[in-house]
Formats: C-alpha cells, structure tokens, sequence
C-alpha cells in the first residue's frame, strides 16, 4: 500500500475537522478529562484545533508509510504544540494520565467517521484505525514523557536551590563560626561548601571555624578528603578549623576506611568544640552565681 | 561465589553522582527493615558508596544488584562498563589512585564488609560482590 495509507483520516480531517473537533471535545468531556474547571472552553477548543491541524499536516507529510516514530522530522510541529499544550496544563495542575486521555479521546470521533466512509471496505478500515491508533498512542506517550521532563526540571531547579540554602555559615560568636552541614556532601556541594566558608571567613574575620557534620549519614573515602581539603584551606587563611559531630560509628568506620584525618582537630560533639572555639578567642561560658530558673537577667 | 543461595532484591542504575548517594539510600533503608545494628549498616554503607563511586567514576557507570539471605546478611553485586583493573593487588593497596583521589576507597570497602569478591579483566568491566552482616 502506498504512503497514502492513511487517505481516508486525511480526508476526514480535511473536510470535517469543524465534526471531528466537536467530537473530540465532547468525549474529552464525557470521560472526565476536558478539565473544564482549569480551563475554559475557549482554551480547550483551540489546543484541540492546534493539535488536530498539526496531526493533519503531519500525516500529509508522512512519506514512510511504517512511520510512527515521534521524532521524525514531520511530527515536528505537533511534538510542539503537544510540549506547549502539556505545559501548559501541568501548570494548571492537569494529571499526566489526564492528559494522556485527552489525546487518546480523539479515537472515538476519528474512527466512528472513518467507520462511516468505509462499512464497504473492511481491510481498509482495519489498516487505518490500526495505523491512526498506533500514531495517536504514540502521542499520549509522548505527552507523558514530556510531563516527566517537567518535574525533573523541577526537582533540579529545587535541589539546586536547596544546595544554596544547605551551606549557612553562622556567626556563633565574635571570631566564631559554624557550619552544619546535612545530609551527603558530593564534590559539588563540597566545592559550595567550601567558598562559602572562605568568604564567611574573610566577611566575619574568624578565626574559627567548626564544621559540624552530625547530619552527615555517611562518611566515605570522598567526604572525608572534601573535609580534610575544606580544613586545609581554612588553616591557609589563618583560621583554625574543628570539626564536630564524628559519632563513634563514624570514627569506626573511618579507621578501617583507612582514612587519617593528620592534623584537623575533631570533636565528638558540637558542644565540645564550642567550649574550645570559644577558649580559642578568649571566652568561656561560666554559670551565673545565685541565678534562679527561670529569670532573665 | 559469595552471593550463592541469594535472591536478587533490588537493582539499582549507576550513572552519576546522584546514584551514589541512591544506592546508599536504598541499602541503608534495607538494612533498617531487616533490622541491622547501627554500626554494622554504617560500615556496609560506607562500604557500598566506595564501590558505587568507583562504578561512577572509573567504570563510567554500572549497576548494582541487591541479594537477600534467609540468614542476617545482605549482599550486592556491583557491575560496571569500565576498562578493567590492571592489577588488583595494586587497586586494594592504600594510596594507591589513578584520579588524585585518597585511594582507600576499594581497600576500604573490603575491609568494611565481611566478604569481598572483585573480578576484573582489563577491556572486560569490573565486578565486585559484598556481603555484610545485620
């Protein structure tokens, strides 16, 4: 059979696209994923209209009658009206499977026509329902993946701007700052990490620094040289580094690691380093004499 | 082979730095199900992110396999696409790195579990089976 296959949907679309879209809408509707409530009809028509003059000139321009591959050159144009229209309504808050139906609706109003056109025909009804339903399948998928690229832009977008939010340098006390760091510490946190910390050190004139890692799960051969690094580069802008919360899983498991830790100073717990940050500069936390819970002084 | 008897439980992509920290997850998650002692799963842990890593960065990616035991212990397998390991006498010594690196990381990792497999063939990717007990 020649590329013109699918002849009679392309005749279809072209005499009775006004019908079709008409059907289409009402079906989206019937099966509850017209999401007239996000969007109004106007909208819904003219993404349905888009959509369906560009599955016309896609199908026009097939020239490989076994082509459904989505990303050959004449599905350009409908991968982007179905990438514009998809955005557009995952902003809105339209489901993925929604979205899918959607498009898949367009079969019902598609092939009662084409079922019309060609009672007397039955093979060429068969071959192009089978050959529409192949392409407008591919289209829902199509649609999903481009739903999955959305939130994974997001979820990057939001873990960048957490890496930004999980490196606070704190002012503890004059000359005194502190570093929680939580959770894993990759290269390029360690690097965040680490410009954070130098340039706190010069804003602040420190001269300590405690880098507290109690939230840190897992302390392998890599966060263990991103520290040692971080504590050199600190002790090279003439500040002293402690670092704090090695719980004694931690210390285990690095002794055996093999990893030496040479000349950084480390505390077990938080509070241990800041007794010793604070002798460092020049104070000491003291209890009042005679003080009574409870009253502020 | 020391994953003999094991069911395969879990499978788990390598490709970035970000499976690192997956894999360490899904382990570390595991082995709170099954009920493991703390220190045990910080070592077998930190053992399974030094395999991981090395997957990531010398054996450009991989996958790991994770078995279960009808005894306490877990396993996993890590394969990865890499050039192989010359000489894995040298690989386990400490100190030893091809990418300025501490190198204790597979020396480290074997030390960390309480058995250690690694086949290696240069051209033929590099395997490297674990076992920990809970």
């Amino acid at each position: 059979m020649p590329p013109s296959a699918l002849e009679n949907v392309l005749d279809i679309l072209k005499t009775d696209q006004d019908g079709v879209l008409a059907g289409w809408i009402e079906v989206a509707d019937e099966e509850g994923v017209k999401r007239s409530d996000l969007f109004s009809e106007r909208e819904g028509r003219e993404q349905a209209a888009s959509l369906l003059k560009a599955f016309r000139n896609g199908i026009s321009e097939r020239t490989d009658k076994d082509d459904f591959d989505i990303q050959a050159e004449h599905w350009a144009d409908l991968r982007g009206v179905l990438g514009e229209i998809t955005h557009e309504r995952v902003e809105r808050g339209v489901q993925p499977s929604e979205m899918a139906g959607f498009v898949l609706a367009l079969k019902g109003p598609l092939f009662s026509r084409l079922k019309e056109r060609l009672a007397k025909k039955p093979e060429q009804l068969v071959e192009e329902i089978l050959i529409a339903s192949k392409a407008i399948d591919a289209f829902a998928i199509y649609t999903n993946e481009v739903f999955i690229a959305e939130r994974e832009a997001v979820i990057e977008r939001q873990r960048e701007e957490m890496m930004e939010l999980s490196t606070p340098v704190v002012e503890l006390w004059s000359k005194v700052l502190t570093l929680p760091l939580i959770g894993t510490l990759d290269s390029l946190r360690a690097q965040e990490v680490m410009e954070n910390l130098l340039q706190a050190i010069v804003h602040y004139q420190a001269e300590v620094v405690i880098l507290d890692i109690t939230g840190v799960q897992t302390v392998d051969t890599q966060v263990a040289q991103h520290l040692i690094r971080t504590a050199a580069a600190v002790r090279l802008m003439g500040a002293k580094c402690i670092i704090s919360g090695i719980s004694p899983k931690i210390a285990q498991t690095m002794v055996q690691l093999g990893v030496d830790v040479g000349e950084v100073r480390t505390r077990s717990t938080i509070r241990t380093a800041l007794t010793d940050a604070l002798l460092t500069v020049g104070y000491a936390i003291t209890p009042i004499k005679n003080h009574q819970e409870g009253t502020l002084v | 082979m020391i994953l003999d008897g094991a069911r395969e439980v879990d499978r788990i992509e390598l490709s970035g730095d970000r499976d690192v920290v997956r894999a360490r997850r899904r382990i570390a998650d595991r082995m709170d199900a099954l009920g493991a002692r703390a220190l045990r799963k910080t070592r077998f842990v930190t053992a399974v992110s030094e395999v991981a890593r090395n997957a990531v960065v010398h054996g450009g990616g991989g996958v790991m396999t994770v078995y279960a035991f009808k005894s306490a212990r877990i396993g996993i397998e890590c394969r990865d696409r890499g050039p192989g390991i010359a000489s894995i006498e040298q690989a386990l010594s400490d100190g030893f790195s091809t990418t300025g690196s501490m190198g204790h990381g597979l020396g480290g990792a074997k030390r960390l579990s309480d058995a250690f497999e690694i086949d290696s063939r240069p051209g033929g990717g590099t395997v490297v089976r674990m076992l920990g007990s809970l």
